[in-house]
């Protein structure tokens, strides 16, 4: 093998080999990141994962928004008009959350069955709906039709 | 009778750009002189057109028209006028107009600044951009008319601008973002014209160059805007959140960036021809992407307004049709243009090469994160989301590794440059990167790991680059070498110090970002990041189509007076929705940030309260980057010499007609 594609052979070699410890890494990554969705009738029925980070989301049902006296602890409920599940969270709410709003909160489910979430999400217009709440509500509804 | 004359006006500009899209390239095909010469004529009358019909759409907000359906849903008496100008583009239907229309004005500009190219080429290239424009308004006029009428039952008013968007943000964000998707299909349209007329040569990359380099940094600024808006509008106090219509503007100026760099090369060295037009099929192609995720209402974003099905399809399709297309024509075309030219490890070539490569991989990895959430509910219907620690671990590397190179890829020679002249080059610099990183880190009195690592990657890139022009005048003296420098020079340095200053900042807002969420009753006070923060309670104050809790703020350090912060929580009476107005002291070293929650009765509040050193870097590095691009056009060799020079080489006497 003459040097110069020795030299290209390495070049190929090391290419091959960045690019397969990148895709290795992207998708490892990939996996330890994401937040799954889960409705508040799998969470009641305790189908979520205790202790990882997932995306819990519903309607917040009216006059279940209770706040500490002293401090930014917040607890609500939220349902798809089948089952409901607390939330609580500390914090600042965002702008658009409101009762009988969709919501999406993002945090670990304990061993109580309460969300503790580190995030909440409503977003930016009245006549929006997230689409997997959107679909969780109409499940439910049916869920709530069929028995 | 105003809107049905720019709907009219539309749908002419729709014919302008069908016969664009036809005429020319049938000429350019047949050889027909006349065909082609059609092209400038058409592509002024198609940009004529769809001025009117945004100046049209544009008179309806400004004077309350709200028998439009669209005004009435995205506009109220009550809004200032400007505003009222900028709702123009405030949602769907308007905002692919503003697309439309500058999609029509680079058209224009390419027939009149291209006088020099050869007849064929820019008929080809305004050809191309006469179909992509066909495209879009066949979209706009069949699925998101602006125009349409709400007759007869006219609103008395109009529903109000989302409150969101009414801010100086709106009024430049979409414009500039605009300016660089749309502008990446000039170097589209250069590169399937090259691509047909099967010339791809240096001359090719020299035309593309400026307008590549332009669009460019437009989505540049376009990015630093959105992210400076998004900063202080929503509240948060975030700058960057790795939302999927975010990464749909970073990924084509990734990509955008490596074909920059690639097109460079493929001027300078004839090499790279190939993955040159690959990239220009990709920047415009993610462009495309971003279009259809932010318009197709698949996300959960800021930015996903309407979700109607026929939208997203159509966008989908005519995306497919694009990439299918063009990635077909490089298949077939892509062997011919094969390069000849061979360089060394150590080369400047390579360098830009391993910066292509991390650009791309970067863009990818942001292309993974962000579809996979939306190709896995397509097939097995999962909700899921991927969380920004993913991006970060990625991205992050990335860069780094990608300002490493960065140095070495600006004092490197073309072709060969031996190693151990690199090494003697380079050696001093990496001592100076770390001893100026040790003292930063000093004179911050912080030993982070990631912040010295910055530190050092940015003088890496800074102390490289005056070590290059230091060298670059070795012969002439200093004084007089810096004079002879050339202007794209200059533009270069300017660019890649934008990315260390970016660099700087995003490290120290993050590492060194002091932050507390607390409930605050009137005279109650917090220490936060060295500062004093007293609350002195909140009042109502009346807007024009808003009313809202104001409250008084007073930062002391030390016991001397810094700042006094007038947070807002807002009400805006036409939607009866709810926004945070953030009270900021903005600084270079250090911004004051504070928001207001919700109230907390007595007088109290949710406060949320932020000290963030070196946040304003983030975008003043994004604009210099942008700068330096916009230097790097206006050099110019692009203007005087290319005439004579490009003309010589391709043996073409009479070309510009």
């Amino acid at each position: 093998m003459n040097p110069q594609r020795k030299q290209r052979l390495y070049i190929i070699i090391g290419l091959v080999a960045a690019v397969g410890a990148a895709v290795a890494l992207a998708l490892s990554a990939l996996q330890q990141n994401i937040n799954l969705f889960y409705t508040p009738t799998q969470i009641a029925n305790g189908e979520a994962p205790m202790g990882t980070r997932i995306r819990a989301g519903g309607m917040v049902e009216k006059g279940s928004l209770v706040r500490s006296s002293d401090s930014l602890q917040v607890r609500f409920v939220v349902t798809d008009f089948n089952k409901s599940v607390a939330i609580t969270y500390r914090g600042i709410l965002p702008d658009l959350f409101r009762e009988g709003q969709g919501i999406v909160a993002l945090g670990k489910v304990g061993t109580d069955g309460v969300v503790v979430a580190d995030e909440v999400l409503a977003k930016h217009d009245e006549k929006y709906m997230p689409p997997e709440v959107n679909k969780a509500l109409k499940d439910g509804k049916l869920a709530q039709a069929e028995p | 009778m105003i809107p049905e004359l720019g709907q009219l006006a539309m749908i002419l500009a729709l014919c302008f750009s069908a016969a664009l899209g036809v005429l020319p390239l049938l000429g350019a095909w047949r050889g027909q002189v006349v065909w082609m010469a059609l092209a400038r004529p058409l592509a002024w009358g198609q940009f004529a057109f769809l001025a009117f019909a945004f100046a049209c759409l544009a008179r309806s907000f400004m004077v309350d028209d709200f028998s439009v359906a669209y005004v009435a849903q995205n506009s109220n008496s009550a809004l200032p006028w400007y505003y009222k100008f900028s709702a123009v583009w405030g949602a769907h239907e308007g905002s692919l107009l503003l697309w439309a229309l500058i999609l029509g004005g680079w058209t224009f500009a390419v027939s009149i600044f291209s006088g020099q190219l050869p007849r064929d080429m820019l008929a080809r290239v305004l050809a191309v951009m006469g179909l992509i424009g066909t495209g879009f308004m066949v979209f706009l006029i069949c699925t998101s008319n602006p125009f349409s009428r709400l007759l007869p039952q006219v609103p008395a008013n109009g529903r109000d601008l989302n409150p969101l968007l009414q801010d100086f943000g709106l009024v430049v964000h979409p414009p500039m973002l605009y300016m660089g998707y749309v502008g990446f299909s000039v170097a589209f349209a250069f590169a399937i014209a090259a691509l047909l007329g099967g010339r791809l040569d240096a001359a090719w990359a020299r035309w593309s160059r400026p307008w590549t380099l332009v669009a460019w940094s437009f989505l540049g600024v376009g990015i630093s805007l959105g992210s400076w808006w998004a900063y202080y509008e929503l509240g948060w106090g975030g700058w960057w959140f790795w939302d999927p219509v975010e990464n749909a503007s970073l990924m084509p100026w990734l990509v955008g960036t490596a074909l920059v760099h690639s097109l460079a090369v493929t001027e300078k060295r004839g090499v790279f021809k190939s993955w040159t037009v690959l990239l220009a099929i990709a920047a415009f192609s993610l462009s495309l992407m971003g279009t259809f995720l932010v318009r197709s209402g698949v996300l959960t974003s800021v930015h996903a307004f309407a979700s109607d099905p026929t939208r997203g399809v159509f966008i989908l399709g005519f995306l497919l049709l694009v990439v299918g297309g063009s990635l077909g024509l490089f298949a077939l075309r892509a062997p011919v243009v094969r390069s000849h030219a061979r360089f060394g490890l150590w080369s400047r070539e390579t360098l830009l090469l391993g910066n292509n490569l991390l650009l791309v991989v970067a863009a990818a990895t942001i292309l993974l994160g962000t579809l996979y959430p939306l190709l896995l509910d397509a097939l097995t219907g999962a909700k899921l989301s991927v969380g920004p620690p993913y991006f970060n671990l990625l991205f992050l590397p990335l860069m780094a590794l990608l300002m490493l190179l960065l140095a070495v890829g600006v004092v490197v020679r073309w072709k060969h440059t031996p190693g151990r002249w690199l090494a003697g080059l380079l050696t001093p610099v990496l001592v100076a990167a770390v001893v100026l990183a040790v003292l930063g880190g000093w004179w911050l009195g912080d030993f982070d790991w990631p912040v010295l690592a910055v530190f050092a990657l940015a003088m890496w890139v800074v102390v490289g680059g005056l070590r290059d022009v230091f060298d670059k005048t070795r012969h002439t003296g200093l004084a007089r070498g810096l004079r002879g420098l050339r202007r794209s020079y200059w533009a270069m340095h300017l660019a890649h110090l934008g990315i260390a200053v970016c660099a700087l900042g995003v490290v120290l807002s993050s590492q060194h970002n002091a932050e507390r969420d607390l409930r605050m009753a009137p005279g109650e006070a917090v220490d936060v990041g060295g500062y004093h923060f007293v609350f002195e309670g909140s009042q109502h104050v009346n807007g024009p189509n808003w009313s809202a809790d104001r409250a008084v703020i007073r930062v002391t350090q030390g016991g001397r007076p810094v700042a006094v912060l007038n947070p807002e929580k807002r009400l805006y009476t036409a939607q009866q929705s709810m926004m945070t107005e953030a009270g900021i002291d903005p600084g270079l070293l250090r911004d004051l940030y504070v928001a207001l929650g919700e109230p907390l009765g007595d007088g109290a509040w949710a406060v949320r309260v932020h000290v963030k050193p070196f946040v304003r870097w983030i975008w003043l590095g994004g604009v210099l980057t942008a700068l330096g691009g916009l230097l790097a056009a206006a050099d110019g060799r692009y203007r005087t010499k290319v005439k004579a020079r490009v003309r010589g080489t391709l043996g073409l006497k009479e070309a510009a007609a």
